[in-house]
């Protein structure tokens, strides 16, 4: 077959837009959602205060926000924090956390694996377990159908 | 308990008739069976075949022993009993998809049926035409209706939908009753008011129970959460977060306590404190019979780790009783105030029948409020 076939650019009109069935999200405010603050958090991993950066790191999490690069910022923040951890100390900072905190720790573990870098799957892989032990399958299936995510 | 294995294909849906001698079940066909019990055994006695889709919902209904059936086939029969035999009457849905649920209405004069076609097809036989008529609440259900449960008064009636909402709308009729009177919910009750929407839990609602006095709704998501509003001027909503496989079926056994079943294979307790609007986790409700411990060479240990990253002896069969997950669930006697047997039935085929005075004194840390 011709491969100009494989082609849809000739396509103008998207035309799920306009299907009147089309499933439409509520729209929800992202004023406040900025995301953590990095300076504090660098400032409080400088400082060795790891635990505390790790709190402040899952405050404001940009879930409603639309803006994709708050939602990058965010997570890098995040995956910052979860390196600087020594392995010994992961446990006592999930046992920190309350249910909603460990939900969202498991959404920012699950968008790290999305794009692994150097060493960040390891050290993913060994906050997961923590969290899974805490969690559960429930956290995990909290990720997979969560509408708003991180 | 007792666990029976009636198939081993999963059984679809099921019903009791009123007193709890026969079942009829559907064996992931597009047949519906009865199953009559004799001491310690199951006899088919009765196999209905109208239906040319799966049948996903089956009713019985107590008081006048009619049997609703819906299938994928877009239809409902209405089967009554005629000497000994079933006989089928066709009611048109007027929908374009698949049938997901049915349930007859308290009174029995009329009953709904969830579909794929988002919407609810709630229907009541007109004398004069003598046929079985329907009407449509489709605002604003914007998918699937997987889960139905009627209110006591016989008007409000409570979905549960894939668009991640529970609504409990009205679904009164003004051909074969009176105006209701006001409840928690609202006063003002046309057909297809919606009086409740929940807002904050994600994932589809797999399930959805009112409890006996009908001030109460819960329904287990998707997300793995099971939440409980109670009416009241401004509806409020508690919810928990389970760290189990999602729940795909829930009950109120007494005003205050739950039982929710999934893909867990095993019913949990859940318990609802109004004062706190709180729920809480109560405990499971399965007792796995204790295996024998055997004791592992190092050589297996070695191995299990090299393979399984884990040197855990335990083995990777299930303890519950069910095989497979449980799909649904129905009180057997007590009604849903004072629950004393309940039965789920599930993906494996099999029938527990579970009895709540027995689960209560196994289980210590066990409380039905």
């Amino acid at each position: 077959m011709a491969k100009n076939t494989q082609s849809s650019r000739f396509r103008g009109v998207d035309i799920d837009e306009y299907d009147e069935n089309k499933f439409v999200e509520e729209q929800d405010e992202a004023s406040e959602q900025q995301g953590p603050d990095a300076r504090e958090v660098d400032d409080l991993i400088r400082q060795g205060d790891t635990m505390t950066a790790f709190h402040v790191a899952l405050r404001n999490p940009p879930i409603n926000s639309k803006n994709p690069a708050v939602k990058e910022r965010a997570q890098a923040v995040v995956l910052r924090v979860l390196t600087a951890f020594k392995s010994s100390d992961i446990e006592p900072a999930v046992k920190s956390l309350d249910r909603n905190g460990v939900d969202l720790l498991m959404k920012y573990i699950y968008r790290g694996f999305e794009k692994p870098s150097d060493n960040s799957s390891a050290i993913l892989l060994q906050w997961h377990e923590k969290a899974f032990a805490v969690g559960g399958l429930g956290s995990i299936v909290r990720v997979l159908t969560a509408r708003k995510s991180v | 308990m007792s666990y029976h294995s009636f198939l081993l294909e999963p059984i679809s849906c099921h019903a009791w008739n009123k007193d709890r001698t026969q079942i009829a079940l559907c064996p992931n066909n597009h047949e519906v069976h009865i199953y009559k019990k004799d001491g310690n055994n199951w006899n088919k006695i009765h196999v209905l075949k109208e239906h040319n889709g799966q049948v996903t919902g089956i009713d019985w209904a107590p008081e006048s022993n009619r049997i609703v059936t819906c299938g994928t086939d877009r239809n409902a029969y209405v089967w009554t009993l005629k000497g000994d035999v079933w006989k089928p009457t066709l009611v048109i849905l007027r929908i374009n998809r698949a049938a997901r649920c049915v349930k007859w209405s308290p009174k029995e004069n009329k009953f709904a049926v969830g579909s794929g076609s988002r919407l609810i097809s709630v229907c009541y036989f007109e004398q004069d035409n003598d046929w079985w008529v329907c009407k449509h609440i489709k605002k604003p259900i914007r998918s699937t209706i997987l889960c139905l449960d009627w209110h006591p008064n016989n008007v409000l009636l409570a979905a549960g939908s894939c668009d991640f909402k529970c609504r409990i709308f009205s679904a009164y009729i003004k051909e074969v009753e009176e105006k209701p009177a006001p409840t928690p919910w609202g006063s003002k009750m046309p057909f297809g008011e919606v009086m409740f929407e929940s807002t904050g839990t994600a994932g589809w609602v797999h399930g959805v129970c009112f409890s006996d006095s009908g001030n109460r709704v819960a329904w287990a998501s998707h997300d793995s959460t099971v939440a409980v509003a109670e009416g009241g001027k401004t509806a409020v909503c508690t919810s928990l977060t389970s760290e189990t496989l999602p729940l795909l079926c829930v009950t109120f056994i007494t005003e205050n306590s739950l039982v929710a079943a999934g893909h867990d294979c095993y019913p949990v307790l859940f318990v609802y404190d109004s004062n706190k609007a709180a729920l809480s986790f109560g405990g499971k409700l399965d007792i796995p019979k204790q295996s024998a411990q055997k004791g592992m060479s190092a050589r297996e240990r070695f191995q299990n780790l090299d393979k399984k990253a884990t040197s855990d002896t335990k083995e990777a069969v299930l303890e519950s009783v069910h095989k497979n997950s449980i799909s649904q669930i129905s009180i057997l006697n007590g009604g849903k105030a004072q629950c004393a047997k309940f039965c789920t039935t599930g993906m494996d085929g099999g029938m527990t029948i579970w009895d709540v005075k027995t689960l209560e004194s196994a289980m210590k840390d066990l409380k039905i409020v």
